[in-house]
């Protein structure tokens, strides 16, 4: 059962996240969500190559005892870099809605539908 | 070996990077460095399709000893490294990616020539490209991620760009939420395959397969992702907003990079999946998606007054066509009487309507843009008369419409006859919405050509002339592809279309190509 309290954090930060963006009307906020369910896949992933008791990856000079998975740690690790790009993507877009629109709820940034 | 593969990405993403340093000696180096990039790009694209299709599937290992060395001797038979496999579907993809990289690249040249940042966008639109070339050669889960990342990444900034009091950020804003949703969801599916099969390699895990209820997640969390991403119904809110606020020659290109994730979706299932899941409920899901993008698109087009964002309800209603085409060749996967009889000709069908569908929507995003670029406004309800002044634009309209709408000799009817033949044998209901669609799409564009280029001559736009030399060739190329698509069709399905098709059948074949007669 220990195993899978990682999982249900994941299912639930997930949820947190998607709720996140459905329910709020602020931008910023709307962008925190997608971070959050960023931040369940990364969990996801490193939680996939967790092996109990297991240790570091290398494999020099390394005691036969069982490792864990390096290649999801190195897909969390991509992840966190595109996860960076992209926020700071949306940020600047959020900014920029701003000063244009002076407001940045999703109520008011509805100039291209008129 | 074929060093083009590598070639196809390594061209675009050294020049994206080296752009800006040429933008600084001046402006006619830079442009001529653009050109040169696209050129050899296009190049080195057709280079490895004519290889592709002469000595069959490619395959090119990064970093090995030698590039057709899949899986190296110490690995224990698992392919480790990653691949970039191109059999004849894949082949298909960068030819059409290859042609809208052309156009739109030779047309950007002229449209945005009075704009400021061409370093920037320059840049990134061949990392778009490169985001597009990477997606539909690789063979590698995880490395679909990235690419699709990069795609996303540089077609939100550049949706974005020309920030026009704020709207076309807003376009921006929602094309970068809604891939990045999706990429997140699609991280996910494919930490759950990894879970369990230990690969991230499409060939090794469709070899060792087991469909569980995990891989069932996986799949539906795939499919979603990639269907809102190429926007089809219903997560299709995005496509208006960001297509018509986009520059132009991007909106071509933000379609090719649309056409990458529906190819996704089909390499997934077809060749991923195959038959270990149950073919007939994942192709009827993917049916009826088509049939509802096909009659919403087409009805919420009709009543638009903007020319782009009406194209694009059209494009949405358009994807539809080549999702039921698809389908129906996923529905009777199972079944080699069914397959033989009508289910091959649908899926090459809806294989020949993406390419034919992005040159004729590109032709007319092209066509708005040019509009755009002269009258300075978008809304059907102010322009008129330009028929007298724009000759040659006019000309291609029409070419680009009577293409859309499925009218003899152009492309649109080629592809979707073949399309409505097959699928009335499979389910006549089906077939019988397809042709009303296509109907309803005709009588939008007459309204289309109506408002924008008939009538007497408006005096506001007593001045216009028409388009620079470089827009009209990058249209006229895709007006003449056109033309020649619609006039031999069984040429281009014969050579193109027919092995794509049988790639995707073929999943024994995907697997052998990488995992070597194991």
């Amino acid at each position: 059962m220990i195993e899978q309290i990682p999982y249900l954090a994941v299912i639930l930060i997930a949820g947190i996240g998607i709720a996140t963006i459905l329910l709020k009307k602020n931008l910023i906020k709307m962008i925190m969500g997608l971070a959050i369910i960023e931040g369940a896949a990364n969990l996801f992933l490193v939680t996939l190559g967790y092996r109990e008791g297991g240790i570091a990856p290398i494999f020099t000079s390394a005691p036969g005892k069982e490792m864990v998975l390096p290649t999801v740690q190195a897909m969390t690790l991509t992840n966190i870099v595109i996860g960076f790009a992209t926020t700071a993507l949306l940020l600047a877009f959020a900014i920029m809605i701003y000063r244009k629109y002076g407001s940045v709820e999703t109520n008011n940034i509805r100039r291209l539908r008129e | 070996m074929s060093q083009y593969a590598a070639l196809l990405l390594a061209i675009p993403l050294i020049a994206a990077f080296a752009m800006p340093l040429f933008g600084l000696i001046g402006k006619k180096i830079r442009n001529s460095w653009a050109i040169l990039t696209m050129l050899a790009t296009v190049a080195a694209a057709l280079i490895l399709v004519w290889e592709v299709l002469t000595q069959g599937t490619i395959i090119y290992a990064f970093g090995a000893v030698d590039p057709s060395l899949t899986i190296p001797f110490d690995s224990g038979g698992v392919p480790i490294r990653i691949l970039f496999v191109i059999d004849a579907m894949s082949a298909f993809m960068i030819l059409t990616a290859a042609i809208m990289m052309f156009a739109a690249t030779l047309y950007s040249i002229s449209s945005e020539s009075e704009q400021t940042g061409q370093d920037g966008y320059y840049a990134l639109l061949f990392l778009l490209m490169a985001g597009i070339f990477g997606m539909v050669s690789t063979g590698d889960l995880f490395n679909f991620f990235v690419f699709l990342e990069i795609n996303s990444l540089a077609g939100a900034a550049l949706a974005a760009y020309r920030i026009k009091g704020g709207v076309a950020v807003e376009g921006g804003l929602k094309y970068a939420f809604i891939s990045t949703v999706s990429g997140l969801f699609f991280l996910i599916a494919v930490g759950m395959l990894y879970g369990q099969y230990n690969s991230l390699n499409i060939a090794y895990i469709a070899s060792v397969i087991d469909f569980t209820g995990l891989s069932l997640v996986a799949v539906v969390l795939m499919i979603v992702s990639l269907a809102m991403k190429s926007g089809s119904v219903p997560m299709h809110f995005w496509t208006p907003d960001t297509y018509s606020s986009a520059p132009s020659s991007i909106t071509a290109l933000l379609i090719v990079s649309s056409m990458a994730s529906l190819y996704a979706i089909f390499r997934i299932a077809f060749s991923l999946f195959g038959l270990t899941m149950n073919v007939v409920t994942v192709g009827w899901v993917i049916i009826i998606l088509g049939i509802l993008s096909m009659f919403i698109g087409v009805s919420m087009a009709l009543p638009q007054k903007d020319v782009k964002r009406l194209m694009a309800y059209h494009s949405v209603s358009q994807i539809g066509y080549m999702l039921v085409g698809l389908g129906v060749g996923l529905a009777v996967l199972g079944d080699q009487q069914m397959l033989a009889q009508f289910g091959v000709v649908a899926m090459e069908g809806g294989i020949f309507h993406i390419i034919n569908y992005a040159l004729y929507k590109g032709l007319l995003f092209l066509i708005a843009g040019a509009v755009i670029y002269r009258c300075g406004t978008a809304n059907l309800n102010e322009l008129g008369g330009l028929g007298h002044s724009m000759k040659w634009t006019m000309g291609f309209f029409i070419i680009a419409a009577l293409a859309i709408a499925g009218i003899p000799p152009f492309n649109g009817f080629a592809s979707k006859l073949m399309i409505y033949e097959s699928v009335f044998v499979f389910n006549p209901f089906i077939a019988v919405i397809a042709m009303v669609v296509s109907i309803m799409t005709l009588a939008s564009f007459v309204k289309v050509f109506h408002s924008m280029f008939m009538g007497p001559k408006l005096p506001q736009y007593e001045t216009v002339k028409e388009v620079p030399m470089p827009m009209l060739i990058g249209m006229g190329l895709l007006a003449v592809l056109i033309i020649l698509f619609g006039l031999f069709p069984d040429l281009v399905v014969n050579t193109l279309v027919e092995p794509a098709a049988l790639a995707l059948i073929d999943r024994s074949g995907y697997i052998t190509s990488v995992m070597g007669g194991i």
